[in-house]
């Protein structure tokens, strides 16, 4: 018969070898998941960041990655807003153009996706595919009237890449 | 005081929706709604004038489409909130024609804890005794778990049959351990076997496995799955929206779901979740095997028949014992961006329904638009033996051509200069072939068609044309559609495909007939009398209203002559929703 701390002790290793091995399963779902993905670095950095992805199935990554698209395009806006502030007239109108792109961005493409990703995918990866393409009317709508701001241009690059990367992992649930 | 105000505006909406008729000149209209103070801009520029769509917001799937006393139903997906996809209900609307709808209340919501979190699609089916009953699927978590609920009519003497209850039996069907219950949905009509037990059959997957879930019942209420699918096929993906149903090979009348014998034919159609499009095959199916085979020659999988090449999903049949016919509903989505249908306030529209039969030759179906939808035929143009020789166009004049039904009758003299079909290109990728062969690029035979919502200066236009090419001691005749240069607007967002699909036609009588519904931001063709049929959603900036042209074209060497061709201005049905 083994002694209580012995016991106890075996139950330790045992539950840290199942919570090791769990998580390399988990980093082996995010690699194998990232692969699939147009951005692999970009994938991997952004699901290993967030807090729940060591115990998420795919579904979950895919959330995990409309959140990021969330956040982004939440930023994006919080620039556009700052920039309007600067009042110069021959950014306004394509200001104006960015902020409705990604109004909708948020109440439309990432509401859909957060709401259809697990159960309905395909208009999750509709809508996603759908940022990507906005992000990119947002950089157009500077063209022949003057150098999109840096700010804005840098954070419509990684809208348009997170949105694409959430869109290949979404096709997995297809 | 208030009320008075509010119903002196609305007749005087009525009044000027009535004035402009054919092509409505305004391009905003303000919806006040009569149970909310809340109004919402719709921009009319892009809406269609004849077809099934709600005044706003976001619709999807047709619902459990039926025939009861009198009435025709539709029930379909519906937002209330928004123009796009979510919180979704079952809108109801009813029609007598199939052309003229009325709008009721909403016939299903979340309200209960089977269904929460959404009333997703589902069927009806007309029991013994000439009672409804719906099957649908409900969603009880955020996960969006999928389970099958029944609703029945709450007044069966209500001959709109507004108010549906769903009892507390339910849900009736849940997924078992071998099921994935994110992939569990969309209950078909049941049809009754020999042995007096009900059927339904209802979409999923397993890994990348469509499958066709089958089960039964003897009282409706208690459903046990069979052991063995209806049908399921490798590699396909998961299946929505299952469409199971007997034709006839004896004639061109519709049958009751649960027909048999010999002179029955079953079809299943499936719709692919991964390619956004639909495919069926023709087969066999007994009660007592209760297993669908299709036929040795048919292609079952994603290269398979399609109801339609085009923008066409999660259709859904019924039978209609008026007119013994089996009629079909189809959903096509808006091709423009998310911000577009946000800013416009709509997006999805229902085709027009069409019949099914089974094309003479047994290899295929045969869709037609429903005969109701000629009523909406007003002033007609007509042109006869009209030759077009390479590069010549003719246009039709007279009508309104952004909202009009155009049948022509091309013919030619041989078949000789049929290009050569290119041994590489993918026999069953049509849409490709068309997108390298468009209107513009010259043909031996082909290609002809008509161009239609094309702008003066042909900036903006979008071809439907047959193309010939010469394959393997035969011919193949390629039916496209062509969405590319559809539009001038920035392309960014916007989805503009070549659809395309093959005619299986013998070209002895060196004919081929061409049907195209057109209405502003959709055309749907049928080629040679609904052996191919493609629908396609665009988004002109010029070629709208007044300044949209309709033209008659050929760019192949082999001169071509307009046998006959007739098109009408389609009229508005006195009421659509409203």
């Amino acid at each position: 018969m083994l002694r209580k701390t012995e016991k106890m002790k075996i139950q330790l290793i045992s539950l840290i070898m199942v919570f090791a091995l769990h998580t390399m399963a988990s980093q082996n779902l995010i690699e194998t998941t990232c692969k699939s993905t147009p951005n692999y670095h970009l994938c991997a950095t952004t699901l290993k960041a967030s807090p729940g992805s060591s115990t998420a199935d795919v579904a979950d990554l895919g959330l995990i990655m409309v959140a990021a698209v969330k956040a982004k395009s939440r930023e994006a806006l919080s620039t556009i807003h700052k920039l309007r502030r600067r009042r110069q007239p021959k950014l306004s109108q394509a200001l104006q153009w960015c902020a409705e792109v990604y109004k909708a961005v948020f109440e439309g493409d990432v509401a859909v996706a957060e709401q259809a990703l697990r159960g309905n995918p395909k208009f999750a990866e509709t809508a996603m595919a759908g940022v990507a393409l906005e992000a990119d009317t947002c950089e157009d709508a500077f063209e022949g009237v003057v150098v999109p701001p840096p700010a804005l241009s840098g954070v419509n690059k990684v809208v348009h890449e997170l949105a694409l990367v959430a869109r290949a992992i979404i096709r997995n649930l297809l | 005081m208030r009320l008075h105000v509010k119903f002196l505006y609305v007749f005087l909406s009525s009044i000027a929706v009535i004035l402009f008729n054919n092509g409505a000149q305004a391009s905003h209209e303000v919806h006040t709604e009569l149970k909310s103070s809340t109004a919402v801009t719709v921009r009319r520029v892009h809406r269609t004038g004849y077809h099934f769509q709600p005044l706003k917001n976001w619709i999807n799937d047709p619902n459990g489409p039926m025939y009861y006393n009198g009435y025709y139903h539709l029930f379909y997906q519906y937002n209330p909130k928004g123009a796009i996809w979510g919180n979704i209900v079952w809108a109801h609307s009813v029609s007598k024609d199939l052309i003229k709808w009325e709008r009721l209340e909403h016939a299903i919501y979340p309200s209960k804890p089977f269904d929460k979190y959404g009333c997703w699609s589902g069927s009806a089916t007309i029991l013994p005794g000439n009672k409804p009953i719906i099957l649908y699927t409900g969603i009880i978590d955020k996960k969006n778990t999928q389970v099958q609920n029944y609703a029945v009519p709450a007044n069966l003497s209500d001959p709109y049959l507004r108010k549906w209850v769903k009892p507390d039996n339910n849900p009736l069907i849940v997924a078992d351990i071998s099921i994935n219950k994110t992939a569990f949905r969309d209950p078909t009509t049941a049809w009754k076997g020999t042995d007096g037990n009900w059927r339904i059959s209802i979409g999923g997957r397993r890994k990348n496995r469509g499958i066709a879930y089958l089960y039964r019942s003897k009282d409706f209420k208690h459903w046990v799955k069979a052991k063995h699918a209806l049908h399921t096929k490798s590699g396909t993906g998961n299946w929505e929206c299952p469409d199971f149903f007997p034709v006839s090979v004896s004639d061109n009348n519709g049958l009751d779901t649960s027909a048999k014998g010999s002179h029955v034919k079953h079809v299943l159609k499936v719709s692919l979740d991964v390619t956004r499009y639909e495919y069926y095959t023709l087969g066999t199916y007994s009660t007592e095997v209760d297993k669908y085979i299709p036929d040795k020659n048919m292609v079952d999988g994603w290269n398979g028949l399609r109801y339609d090449y085009g923008n066409f999903y999660a259709s859904k049949s019924f039978f209609d014992p008026k007119t013994n016919r089996r009629i079909l509903w189809g959903w096509a989505n808006e091709s423009d961006s998310t911000i577009d249908d946000i800013k416009k306030g709509w997006a999805g529209i229902q085709l027009i329904p069409r019949t099914i039969v089974l094309d003479p030759s047994g290899k295929q179906l045969l869709l037609w638009p429903v005969k109701e939808v000629e009523t909406l035929r007003g002033k007609g143009v007509e042109l006869r033996n009209k030759k077009l020789v390479k590069g010549q166009k003719i246009e039709i004049k007279g009508i309104t051509v952004e909202q009009a039904d155009v049948e022509v009758i091309f013919s030619f003299d041989s078949l000789d200069k049929a290009e050569p079909f290119d041994p590489k290109w993918d026999r069953y990728d049509a849409q490709k072939i068309c997108s390298v062969k468009g209107s513009t690029v010259q043909g031996g035979l082909g290609p002809f068609g008509l161009l239609t919502l094309a702008s003066k200066e042909l900036e903006e236009y979008t071809p439907v044309f047959f193309r010939v090419f010469k394959h393997q001691n035969k011919h193949l005749v390629l039916l496209c559609s062509d969405a590319s240069r559809s539009s001038l607007e920035n392309a960014t967002g916007t989805y503009r495909p070549s659809f395309a699909g093959f005619v299986d036609v013998d070209l002895t009588s060196k004919k081929l007939s061409l049907r195209s519904l057109i209405d502003h931001s959709v055309v749907e063709s049928f080629g040679e009398r609904g052996k191919t049929c493609i629908t396609s959603r665009v988004y002109p900036s010029k070629a709208i209203y007044r300044n949209a042209h309709l033209y008659a074209f050929n760019n192949g060497s082999e001169s071509i002559k307009i046998e006959t061709l007739k098109a009408w201005s389609m009229r508005k049905p006195q009421q659509m929703n409203q």
